[in-house]
Formats: C-alpha cells, sequence, structure tokens
C-alpha cells in the first residue's frame, strides 16, 4: 500500500509546488484576507451581546442607571451571582436595588435539571429502541408505520398543546414533573429519525456473529448495538438534553406552580413580574449567566460533537 | 461487501430458524415462534415510544381537529359541536389576518436576511478554515434558551440605557425606539433571531458544501471561471437539495415563534404581542386565545389552519427548488 501511492504522489507534489506559487496573484491574497476579516468580524458580532450579558452581570444596578456604557464593567462586583443564588446579606439586596429573591434560582434551577434529566434518559433509550425495530428488524409495515411516526415532524407544537394539557388536566397530572415530562418521554419524532440514521449504517456483521451464537434480539440491541452505537447516542443524548432545557412553551402552560417551575418560565416571569419598578437587570443577567452556564460547560466538554451533529439533523 | 452482508443476513427463516431451533430444544415450540415471530419482536422494541406516539401525537391531533369544530373551553374542561362556526370566526378574524400578516412579513425578512448570511459564511467557511472552534462560536446561540435570547437583546436594544442606542448616538444615527416601536418591533424581532440561527444555518449549508466533489471545482478554475461564476453555475445548482431543505426546516422554525416575542415584546409588565399588537405573530395570538380568552376551540381552529399552511409550504419549497433531487447523483 505504501510503495503504490506514495510513489506517484511524490511525484506529482514535487513539480506542482513551485508551479502553483505565481498563480496566486496579490488580488487573490488581498481577497482572502477581506475574507477572513469579514468572517472575523461576524464571530465577533456572535460573541459580543454574550459579553455584554457578563458584562451587565458584574455592573450594579445603579452605575447602569448612570448611562455608563465603558466595555468594562464600572464598578465590578460579585453581589449579582450572590443575590441571585440567595447568598447574599439583606443590606447588600437592598443596596443593589432588588431582592432577586422572587427568581428562586436554586428551586428552579433543580427543575431544569429534572426536568431535562428524565426527558433525555427517557428520550434516549425509548427513541434507540424504536429505532433498532425501524433499522434492524424486518416486519410487515416496518416503512409505513415509520413514515407515520415521521409525519408527525409536520404537526405544530400548537397544535398538539391544547389537547395535551387538556389530557394532563384530565388525569390530574398538571403541574407534576410527570405530566411535565411525559410527553417528551416517549419519543419525538425527530429523535426516532436521527437514530435511525444511525442504525441504518451499522454494520451488520456483529450482528449476525451474535445471533450465530444463538443471541435474541434484546440481548443483540444491549450488547450489541448500545455500544457500537455509543457516539451517536450519546450525541442524541446532548441534543435531547439541550432542547429540554431550552424548552418554554410546554412547562409555560403544565408546569407553571413554583414546585415544578423551570428556569426558562422562570427567568421569562422576571420581566412581567414587576410593572413600575426600574427593571433589575444586572440581577438577571447574573441569572441568566447562571442559567445558560450548564448548556454552554455542556457545549465546551463536548462542543465538537454537538457541532458534528448537525450534519445529520437533515441532510441525510 | 454487499453480497457478503446479503449473504449472511438470515431473514426469519430458512437456516438460521433451524438452527435456532436446534439449539432451543428445550423450550416449548409455540413460545419460540411467538418471541421469535418478527412482528412480535418489533412490536417489543416500539411499544415505549409507540405508546407516546399514539397517546401524545395522534391522539391530540384527532382531538385538536374535533376541538376545532366544538366551543371547547379549558376551564369547563368541555365543549359542544358547533360545526364550521370555529372556521367562519376565523375568516371573518381581523386580528386572524392581521396576525398571518406580521407573521409573513417576520418569516420573509428573516428568512431573507439568515439564508443570505448563512450561505456567504459557509462559502467562506468552506475556502479558509475547517476549524471546529469556528463552527463552536458560530453555534452558540443557537445553544442558549430563546428565552435567554429574548432577554438579552431586551436589555442590549433598551430606548434609553441600552449599548446598541449608545453606539448608535455615539455613529452619529441617534437612538431607536426598536422592540418599542410598532415600525421596528418586527424587524427587530427578525434580526435577533437571525442573529440566533444564523450560525446554525450556515453549518447546514457549510455540511452540504463538504458533500460537492472538490475536483469539479478544480476543472471549472481550469475552464478559467472565477470565483464568482464559479459559485453561481458549480456551487449554487449542487447544494440545491440541501437549501431546499434548510429552507423548509428554517422556515417552518420562523413561523412557529414564541418564545422571543413573548419574552421580549410588550415592554416591562406588557402584553406581549405589543406594542399594539404590532408583534402579535400567529403563534402568541393562538396563545392568547387558548390560555387567556378560555377559547381553546377558535384556538384549535387556528392551529389547524397554520398545520396545513406549513404543510403546503414545505410541498411548495420542496417541489420549487427540486429538492428531493441531487445533481450530483
Amino acid at each position: 500500500m505504501t510503495s503504490t501511492t506514495s510513489a506517484p504522489t511524490g511525484r506529482q507534489t514535487a513539480p506542482r509546488r513551485p508551479a502553483r506559487r505565481p498563480r496566486r496573484p496579490l488580488r487573490f491574497r488581498l481577497s482572502r484576507i477581506a475574507a477572513w476579516a469579514v468572517l472575523a468580524l461576524l464571530l465577533a458580532g456572535t460573541l459580543l451581546p454574550f459579553y455584554w450579558i457578563l458584562r451587565t452581570a458584574f455592573s450594579t444596578n445603579s452605575a447602569l442607571f448612570t448611562g455608563d456604557q465603558s466595555v468594562l464593567p464600572p464598578e465590578p462586583t460579585w453581589v449579582n451571582f450572590r443575590r441571585v443564588l440567595g447568598l447574599a446579606s439583606p443590606e447588600e439586596v437592598r443596596a443593589a436595588g432588588g431582592s432577586g429573591a422572587e427568581l428562586q434560582f436554586w428551586l428552579y434551577l433543580r427543575n431544569s435539571v429534572v426536568f431535562a434529566t428524565l426527558v433525555t434518559v427517557g428520550q434516549v433509550a425509548c427513541c434507540a429502541m424504536a429505532a433498532y425495530a425501524f433499522a434492524r428488524l424486518h416486519w410487515r409495515g416496518r416503512d409505513a408505520v415509520f413514515y407515520l411516526f415521521l409525519s408527525t415532524l409536520m404537526v405544530p407544537p400548537i397544535f398538539l398543546l391544547i389537547p395535551n394539557f387538556v389530557l394532563l388536566s384530565e388525569v390530574g397530572l398538571l403541574d407534576t414533573f410527570v405530566g411535565l415530562v411525559a410527553p417528551y418521554f416517549f419519543m419525538t419524532p425527530f429523535m426516532v429519525f436521527f437514530l435511525r440514521q444511525f442504525f441504518l449504517g451499522m454494520s451488520s456483521e456483529l450482528e449476525d456473529a451474535a445471533r450465530m451464537d444463538g443471541a435474541g434480539h434484546p440481548r443483540i440491541f444491549l450488547r450489541i448495538c448500545v455500544p457500537v452505537m455509543a457516539a451517536p447516542l450519546s450525541t442524541a443524548a446532548i441534543l435531547s438534553y439541550v432542547s429540554a432545557w431550552n424548552e418554554f412553551m410546554w412547562p409555560l402552560v403544565a408546569g407553571s406552580d413554583p414546585s415544578v417551575r423551570v428556569l426558562t418560565v422562570g427567568l421569562s416571569a422576571f420581566r412581567s413580574g414587576q410593572p413600575q419598578a426600574a427593571p433589575d437587570w444586572t440581577g438577571l443577567m447574573a441569572a441568566t449567566v447562571l442559567g445558560a452556564l450548564p448548556v454552554i460547560l455542556l457545549f465546551l466538554a463536548m462542543g465538537r460533537r454537538i457541532v458534528d451533529s448537525i450534519r445529520f439533523t437533515g441532510l441525510k | 461487501m454487499s453480497e457478503h452482508s446479503e449473504r449472511t443476513r438470515p431473514r426469519y427463516g430458512g437456516a438460521s430458524r433451524w438452527r435456532r431451533a436446534q439449539w432451543s430444544a428445550g423450550m416449548s415450540e409455540r413460545w419460540q415462534r411467538v418471541r421469535h415471530h418478527p412482528g412480535a419482536v418489533a412490536a417489543m422494541f416500539l411499544l415505549p415510544a409507540g405508546f407516546g406516539f399514539v397517546v401524545f401525537y395522534l391522539w391530540p391531533t384527532i382531538r385538536a381537529l374535533w376541538m376545532s369544530f366544538t366551543d371547547y373551553n379549558l376551564l369547563r374542561g368541555s365543549g359542544d359541536w358547533v360545526g364550521l362556526q370555529n372556521y367562519q370566526d376565523l375568516v371573518a378574524d381581523p386580528l386572524f389576518w392581521h396576525s398571518m400578516r406580521v407573521t409573513a412579513l417576520y418569516v420573509v425578512l428573516n428568512i431573507g436576511v439568515q439564508t443570505a448570511l448563512a450561505l456567504a459564511m459557509a462559502v467562506m467557511m468552506d475556502r479558509l478554515t475547517r476549524s471546529a472552534l469556528v463552527r463552536g462560536v458560530l453555534v452558540l446561540p443557537w445553544l442558549i434558551p430563546q428565552v435567554v435570547v429574548g432577554l438579552l437583546w431586551l436589555w442590549m436594544l433598551d430606548p434609553r440605557l441600552g449599548v446598541v442606542n449608545h453606539v448608535l448616538d455615539w455613529v452619529g444615527i441617534g437612538g431607536q425606539d426598536f422592540l418599542g416601536s410598532p415600525a421596528q418591533v418586527i424587524p427587530t424581532l427578525a434580526g435577533v433571531n437571525t442573529w440566533r440561527f444564523v450560525g446554525y444555518t450556515a453549518l447546514l449549508i457549510f455540511a452540504g458544501l463538504q458533500m460537492i466533489p472538490r475536483h469539479l471545482y478544480e476543472a471549472a478554475a481550469l475552464d478559467g471561471a472565477g470565483e464568482w461564476r464559479t459559485f453561481w453555475r458549480v456551487t449554487l445548482p449542487l447544494l440545491r437539495p440541501v437549501l431546499a431543505l434548510v429552507l423548509v426546516l428554517s422556515v417552518v422554525g420562523s413561523f412557529q415563534v414564541f418564545d422571543l416575542v413573548q419574552v421580549a415584546t410588550g415592554g416591562i409588565g406588557g402584553q406581549p404581542g405589543g406594542p399594539a399588537n404590532s408583534s402579535l405573530v400567529i403563534y402568541v395570538y393562538i396563545f392568547r386565545h387558548a390560555f387567556n380568552f378560555n377559547n381553546a376551540g377558535y384556538a384549535a381552529a387556528m392551529s389547524a389552519v397554520l398545520a396545513v399552511l406549513l404543510a403546503a409550504v414545505t410541498f411548495f419549497i420542496m417541489r420549487g427548488l427540486r429538492g428531493s433531487r441531487s445533481d450530483l447523483a
């Protein structure tokens, strides 16, 4: 292998390199620099708002209301984070111009974690099983059932919101975690589709070998497919965690009670919560930073996997 | 390879069935047949997802359709059949048409700017860098909750204290009302949503660009085609199926904007959809009827119309761009 491939490439690159240089004129290099400049500008435009959240979160409200717009926070302080986390003393809170207590951060954070975790566990497990049935088993009507599942992708969520709300109120599960999680727990059409793509691409050799050894389908699924599919399954888990964390409309109607209220709903209540008073921007931005932090940490740890997964969301 | 797997994959008959029957001689023959019947195995694997599908997708779809023909009320928890009344009301409801127009304007502004910008970004990335860091940064706004995005921009666009107006003042354009102005609120929301989704869209298109064989670009360059010409004659035609999919995803998503409007409009303490209904997108209007006015039947009728509209939009985009067929094949 080495002898056959390296010889011709060596022959090709040697004369080409010097020949190529004169074909890249100054104009080409300038346009490349210009393109980089545009890209850098776009990256800055993406990141600057994030910086502004941080800058606000480290400022004091009184400094904000003087209209100071310096790049660094005028009087850097941790008080907003302490306030949101309930660690600040009452005097500090009064001085900072808002209690931040109406945002029960720890409670909502716990609720968000419970909600997103339950959704992720259920969704990935159930959808992986369904994907196995759609991709690795042969049975009559398989494709028809799959397209029936897939067709619900076209149903707008608000169409399902009202009947699902009614259903949960009939069985008395509104404002409970069970009710909040249930519509996402068993499947989403996207997740079934996403995982099926990967199960379709799996080589059947291991599966055949296991079947030769007498393994049944449950064992093939658990001992072969799940380990082989570990990477796509964890990508699926990240995607479903992030989207559950960001969910807003359903928790707004089905989980308005503080005992199950998630962070997105809690943060949105801030806006309608204080009609006359000057809004507590610094406290809100501190809460926002803390609320987005889990997702950002997940992203820092698994960023490449999320980025790579995007190509599978629709293009195959 | 394919021949090999075809040969060794047993299709629940023949040799493997025989072998299994030999090994499991101790078990009852009947149980074996049930356990290994392809339909039974599939049913077992589909049980949880199928339950969720029937209870939370299929049944609600039927029920919402039924509700749209009743005067269903969420407080009462029941409704009486009213026939086509809701649909007749909808046709005669000026606010429904207003919200459709508002939504359409939002979609056109958002998708127009976002798609063009994303395409440019994807082509630039394709030429300049494969860096995962660059892609990661671009996709970051997509990962943040829409609620957070809304609050962030509500603050940055605050007419008095927001940093954007400060910069505009400094440049000499002067402060704008943005989310507080009936004329500016929809373009502003479209801009915010573009900020959130443009990187994600660019990555989808970027993934499509990667599938175009490099030798086509080399052939175009040998024929003396410049960058501009190559883009229009090679890149864009071959990207068509990907663009169709991206358009479907982003148009359908954009029609359903809710979180952002709910959080960022109406000012502090105001009614979402404001000022004066100028940002009353269809989702907010439906939501208002279902949960604030207790007209769940009417809300269901409006969502049914929306569902049909979205299906039609998808169909026309896929057909118009011949999205299911690639020139590469």
